[in-house]
């Protein structure tokens, strides 16, 4: 049912790329979306870390978040760019508590750190992301944990 | 005419952001502070330039797929720096910390 379900998004997709409605062309679309589907589930990686549509509904908020947190921080480095010949910066190295419990959960976290400018996650281990800061304000945002809150993190039901 | 406007609007500031990306990948001091000028280059620049690009598409099949550019460009390119940085520290490359000399290779 999962993988009915993936094949239909597949088509959706693949009809946006492609733009063709010809009957030919349709039908090669099909027969490839179909052996798609067919490898994936012989391969056996249809599951909801490969396709998390569990988390779609929690997608907009987060994204809006995200924006709202690049731009804010994109500023800030911006700032510190064009000012005082970019001497205005105090890196350091942060331990941050690394919450998720999923990989996927985690793998969302350390990215969202790295895209927000002024942070870059460096190491995981299982439960601390060290964390390269480029200023005492970055590093002190990461700890109060906000953007931690912000990812999801639901366990796979297999 | 509204719209060619805000998309030149938005084209200009981006490559202007990726300029300031540049100066600062030159005026920060090591490897690691350098990151997150690119980070600027990564995000907020390419945001500006593929939103003024999807305004010049308008409603067509190619702002779907400047849309879709813009979302692998935003799982990827965190992972690229991820790694990267990894690299370097698991390489004995010391961040230059507050207070510290730092930058030699272990």
């Amino acid at each position: 049912m999962m993988a009915f379900r993936y094949g239909v998004i597949l088509f959706v997709f693949w009809l946006l790329l492609s733009g063709h409605f010809e009957p030919l062309l349709f039908g090669l679309g099909l027969a490839s979306v179909i052996l798609t589907i067919f490898l994936m589930k012989r391969m056996n990686v249809i599951d909801h870390e490969s396709y998390p549509l569990h988390l779609s509904s929690r997608l907009p908020a987060f994204l809006a978040y995200i924006f709202r947190e690049i731009l804010n921080a994109n500023i800030d480095v911006m700032k510190r760019i064009m000012t005082s010949s970019g001497k205005s910066i105090s890196p350091r190295m942060v331990e941050i508590p690394l919450p998720q419990k999923t990989d996927l959960g985690r793998a969302i976290y350390a990215n969202a750190i790295t895209l927000t400018p002024g942070t870059v996650s460096v190491e995981l281990t299982k439960d601390k992301i060290i964390v390269h800061a480029l200023t005492k304000e970055a590093a002190d945002e990461l700890f109060t944990g906000n953007m931690a809150k912000a990812i999801p993190d639901q366990a796979i039901d297999k | 005419m509204i719209i060619d406007i805000l998309s030149w609007i938005l084209l200009v500031s981006g490559g202007l952001v990726g300029v300031v990306g540049a100066v600062g990948m030159h005026r920060f001091p090591d490897f690691y502070s350098r990151q997150h000028a690119t980070g600027i280059t990564d995000t907020l620049c390419a945001m500006l330039i593929l939103l003024g690009l999807g305004l010049q598409a308008e409603m067509s099949l190619a702002a779907f797929k400047l849309a879709l550019i813009f979302l692998f460009l935003f799982i990827t390119s965190p992972t690229a720096s991820h790694v990267l940085a990894n690299a370097a520290m698991h390489g004995g490359l010391k961040p230059k910390l507050d207070g510290t000399d730092g930058e030699e290779r272990s």
